[in-house]
């Protein structure tokens, strides 16, 4: 039965039902077992943001905490994934995916395509992404189109308590290596979830409302923001339909082109950096197979090309807010040639 | 307020149900309305239905205006002899606006669905109504939910018990469905009504539920005060297959929303949010192996119906009803015996919902 719970209970439950279910699944991380070497029922802290909390004492022979030291860690999570085991490594911030590189874009990616599909890497390495935070230009990157670039890694990045669950169960059941996207602003947001297990297949969109008149399509927190867009032009006589992606590797272009064909206006709304982003390579991608069905230049609603300020009135302005996203609705909509 | 003049409020269709909106009027102030008239299309998050008048009289006020959304219990129209004055209206009117907070936080807080336990399982159900009448007990058909009933469950509860349990396999209940046998879900309802102390019930059942109450009430005949079946399965006829084993393997929404489109005769009454609730079902754990533990019971492998309803109900000695939808797609309805006809299709509960709590308000009677 569906009750409310927050993003990060959502989290926390699917990976406790899955390490119960399947005795492969381990978790390891900084401060999982609140500090390293802390013995006992030292399991209060549950990660940086207490997302793994309760799991040690749960599940003590299965949760590892880890040192300071991202490239180690994550690689032993990879060669774990190839010797049989299902790790759910959570590294932090995706700002710091950088010291471990090479272990995931240059091995986890690639072992089942150089082995001959003999190999495969189900490991899911869970991290927070996102600005909005106050924690400045090193912890608020939004760098999923980074992995999304790379052929053999599978990128989720859930929007919502529901589909937090089922994707993070379906990322725990895939082979492939995924990389699970929170968005560290969503952790305190809540929505009807099934106690039961479930698992959510990658690559469907999710079309959280329907309109006639522009397709907005939006990626994690920006869904949100992209709805109360969507609600704002309701009052001006203007119907937006808004997509939620859900995975952007790999990407459900049919639902989006479905969506544009019958609108015949995009509206991208991403709030990573604008250059070679999410939102630049869904523009391309429906330019391309759709250029019939448009009646406006896609409009294209994203961060600046700057790292994410510290000063919060300027990280407010960095993030694309409702006004920005109608606005560029209205771009569109007003268009003619 | 005066007592000469009644409201006509909005209605409470299933459980998730916590406010409509108003779609369109088919009456206006001044009219005289009968029990019965449609008065105005109602939306909810699932689907759009008809409410139909209460009431007779002549229409004095329209309160709720189109698109406003309204929760449960809102007063939507105020009906009142023409001697009633003006003045009076206004105030019932006002009285009306006054109480949408409180009825807004009232329809939150509604009975909750729970759960008992029948063997090693645990089944979900909700009850709303209570008193001394004998009970009705509501079975969902295959991939469906205590929540089909949406429509039909309030309306039969005044002055009695309605139960609408979710089988095996389905909604919230235990997923595991053995060996998926016809037996088997006879055996989950008389144990249902069993742990709820229910000594005998009217019987509801649509589609495989049909077939189930039928079955329920051969095996105990005891129990069973009378069986309502609504396009039940084993009639005859070739069985939508396409259907049935579509739904069954479908896990999107581009393969299961075109499937569903012929549960009703109105194809529009399919939201997006019905298709999402299917498919969150439909992915639940265990889900998929309950629906294929099912089939076999509903059709043979070279797509017969494999239940023989006609058979079951000869050896019934209750009072039996069928009723079928005149455009089910799903089901195919016989053409002799002795059936009920009303609008819609294989959803004929949802899509003709007034025409079906009347016929079984008489049965209850």
């Amino acid at each position: 039965m569906a009750r409310t719970i927050t993003y990060r209970e959502a989290i926390n439950e699917a990976i406790a039902q899955e390490m119960a279910r399947d005795e492969r699944v381990i978790v390891m991380g900084e401060d999982n077992v609140g500090g390293t070497g802390s013995p006992g029922e030292m399991d209060a802290w549950g990660g940086v943001l207490g997302v793994t909390k309760g799991l040690y004492g749960r599940f003590p022979d299965r949760v590892m905490d880890t040192p300071i030291s991202e490239s180690a860690f994550v690689g032993a999570a990879i060669g774990a994934a190839t010797g049989g085991l299902r790790p759910v490594v959570e590294l932090m911030f995706i700002d710091f995916m950088g010291v471990c590189f090479d272990q995931i874009f240059n091995q986890a990616a690639k072992f089942r395509y150089m082995f001959g599909g003999r190999a495969v890497t189900p490991v899911v390495i869970r991290t927070m992404w996102g600005a909005g935070l106050r924690a400045a230009a090193q912890h608020s990157q939004s760098l999923l189109p980074v992995f999304t670039h790379i052929p053999g890694l599978k990128v989720a990045a859930p929007s919502n308590p529901y589909d937090a669950k089922g994707l993070l169960i379906q990322a725990i059941r895939d082979d492939d290596p995924v990389i699970f996207a929170e968005h560290k602003m969503l952790y305190d947001t809540s929505g009807d979830v099934p106690e039961d297990s479930y698992a959510l297949p990658f690559g469907e969109a999710d079309v959280r409302r329907e309109g006639d008149d522009v397709t907005i399509v939006a990626i994690g927190r920006m869904v949100g923001t992209a709805l109360e867009a969507a609600d704002e032009l309701a009052g001006s006589g203007i119907s937006a339909a808004v997509v939620d992606p859900r995975t952007t590797s790999p990407l459900d272009l049919d639902t989006i082109l479905e969506l544009v064909e019958d609108s015949g206006r995009l509206v991208v709304v991403d709030e990573s950096n604008p250059r070679c982003s999410l939102a630049s390579d869904i523009g391309a991608q429906v330019a391309q197979e759709a250029f019939g069905a448009l009646r406006a230049p896609i409009q294209l609603v994203t961060g600046p090309h700057t790292p994410v300020p510290f000063a919060d009135s300027l990280e407010d302005l960095f993030i694309p807010d409702a006004s920005r996203v109608a606005a560029a609705v209205k771009t569109a909509v007003d268009w003619t040639k | 307020m005066d007592d000469r003049i009644q409201r006509v409020t909005m209605p409470k269709w299933g459980l998730s149900m916590t406010t409509g909106r108003i779609v369109e009027w088919f009456v206006e102030e001044g009219d005289i309305v009968g029990k019965g008239d449609d008065l105005v299309d109602i939306d909810t998050d699932k689907i759009a239905g008809t409410l139909e008048s209460a009431a007779a009289g002549p229409l004095r006020k329209i309160v709720a205006q189109v698109d406003q959304e309204l929760p449960i219990g809102a007063t939507l129209a105020l009906v009142a002899p023409a001697e009633v004055p003006d003045s009076e209206i206004e105030a019932a009117a006002a009285e009306a606006l006054a109480e949408l907070e409180s009825l807004a936080q009232a329809a939150e807080a509604e009975p909750e669905p729970t759960f008992v336990s029948v063997g090693e399982r645990s089944i979900s159900y909700v009850t709303l109504g209570g008193g001394e009448a004998t009970p009705v007990v509501l079975v969902h058909g295959y991939g469906g939910d205590k929540n089909s009933w949406l429509f039909v469950q309030q309306p039969l509860s005044e002055g009695r018990p309605v139960h609408a349990l979710d089988l095996p396999g389905h909604g919230a209940s235990t997923k595991d469905v053995g060996d998926g046998s016809l037996q088997f879900l006879v055996d989950t309802v008389l144990g249902f009504l069993d742990a709820l102390g229910v000594e005998r019930a009217h019987l509801v059942g649509h589609s495989l539920g049909g077939a189930v109450v039928a079955a329920t009430a051969r095996a105990a005949p005891e129990r069973v005060a009378s069986v309502t079946l609504l396009a039940p399965a084993g009639f005859g006829g070739t069985p939508n297959a396409r259907y049935l084993r579509g739904f069954a393997a479908a896990s999107s929404r581009r393969e299961l929303k075109p499937l569903v489109g012929d549960l009703f005769a109105d194809s529009a009454l399919v939201t997006r949010q019905l298709v999402d609730d299917l498919l969150r079902y439909k992915r639940l754990d265990g889900v998929p192996e309950a629906l294929a533990g099912l089939l076999p019971t509903l059709l043979t492998d070279d797509d017969r119906q494999a239940i023989d309803t006609r058979a079951i109900l000869a050896e019934v000695e209750v009072p039996v009803r069928v009723v079928w939808g005149r455009e089910d797609r799903i089901l195919p309805m016989p053409d002799d015996g002795d059936i009920e006809l009303v609008d819609g299709g294989h959803m004929l509960h949802m899509e003709s919902a007034n025409a079906v709590v009347a016929g079984l308000g008489k049965t209850l009677e």
